[in-house]
């Protein structure tokens, strides 16, 4: 109980340590290791602020289809190495972030809410080999990775509910091991 | 205008939307980019079953929810509403590959003889989209993000371990295509 209370203690001084640096390690315990647990906002917006992101997903869910990047023959296709296409969408969405990163960072460009934005330092640990090469297994597999799986999910393919959650399952079996497995 | 839209998006162009997210998402609220933390949002909230990985604010995490439910949407409305005439064009050396196991590219996004519900049934079928889906929850939590978590988020930001993370995606899925995934075809 007492050593809980004091990990909390550490995780909440590290929380508030990443918000004002980017030097800032990922605190492995808990809400490490994911990237969408660290970088948060300090403010407190109505829980509707969200819909935001709605819109961006929404977007990102008709490229997603329209670029045919949800298609299980363009993932087949590109681990046989037959087509360019998977390469030229996932090489120009590097470059675009890398550009657009450099480009925040350069003219410390702000948050619409005039925040500082936040970068984290993912650091390294097992599981990026280890895990990457199950997930690999995975997206030859379903042809998907997480963000197609919803798309081909909105976009009909009723069965997809399925896969989402034996990926859920998969998570949670991970959660429910994660002190066992090598790191 | 339309009629472009219709048609299936060059790489260039969905590459480049598809980067566009990374300052998107910075810009609305500090977000990084990523997909696949749902579905731990989604055992937190659901199931979390006592567990320390599960116990955590998930609320606090909603916008990534509200982002995996935008996805749904647009998959809805680029199905429904912006889908062309033309059928996919698969490689024709695949093609004639995946005829061998019986599966036909009848232009749709998914061969049907494996992504439907009278599929899920079947042996190759069920291993497939359960044990694949298993396969991509487990191994994208390990290994702490997918592809847009590590590979486009993590790249674009030059962390080296999403580098190592995305050249073992790519491992892991040239070795399941090549060297396993004929053996489960031909189930």
């Amino acid at each position: 109980m007492i050593m809980d209370t004091i990990k909390q203690k550490q995780r909440i001084v590290k929380q508030e340590h990443a918000t004002q640096s980017d030097d800032f390690i990922t605190d492995y315990e808990v809400r490490s290791l994911d990237t969408a647990c660290i970088n948060e906002t300090e403010l407190q917006h109505p829980w509707w602020y969200n819909f935001k992101y709605l819109i961006a997903g929404i977007l990102f869910g008709i490229v997603l289809v329209k670029s045919e990047v949800v298609s299980w023959f363009r993932i087949q296709e590109m681990f046989r190495l037959q087509s360019f296409h998977m390469y030229g969408v996932i090489g120009t969405a590097v470059v675009t972030g890398i550009i657009s990163i450099w480009l925040l960072k350069k003219f410390k460009v702000k948050t619409m809410h005039g925040e500082t934005i936040h970068f984290t330092r993912k650091k390294f640990n097992k599981g990026q080999v280890i895990g990457g090469l199950v997930f690999g297994f995975g997206w030859a597999m379903t042809g998907a990775c997480p963000g197609p799986l919803f798309a081909q999910l909105g976009a009909g393919i009723t069965v997809i509910a399925v896969v989402i959650a034996s990926a859920v399952a998969g998570t949670w079996v991970y959660g429910k091991l994660r002190d066992k497995l090598p790191h | 205008m339309i009629e472009l839209i219709k048609q299936p998006w060059p790489w260039y162009v969905s590459g480049f939307i598809i980067g566009l997210m990374v300052p998107a998402l910075l810009i609305l609220g500090n977000k990084s980019f990523g997909i696949s933390a749902n579905l731990r949002h989604i055992c937190a909230a659901c199931f979390p079953s006592n567990l320390s990985f599960f116990k955590y604010n998930w609320k606090k995490e909603m916008w990534n929810l509200f982002f995996a439910a935008g996805i749904i949407a647009g998959g809805f409305i680029a199905a429904r509403f912006l889908a062309g005439a033309d059928a996919l064009k698969v490689d024709p050396s695949l093609l004639s590959e995946l005829k061998t196991y019986n599966i036909t590219g009848t232009g749709k996004l998914l061969p049907a003889e494996l992504f439907s519900w009278p599929a899920l049934f079947t042996i190759r079928g069920f291993i497939l989209l359960i044990a694949g889906g298993f396969f991509v929850g487990f191994g994208t939590r390990y290994a702490g993000g997918c592809t847009s978590g590590h590979a486009i988020m993590g790249l674009s930001n030059l962390q080296w371990p999403s580098l190592v993370a995305t050249i073992s995606f790519m491992t892991g899925g040239f070795i399941m295509a090549n060297l396993i995934l004929p053996y489960i075809l031909s189930l």
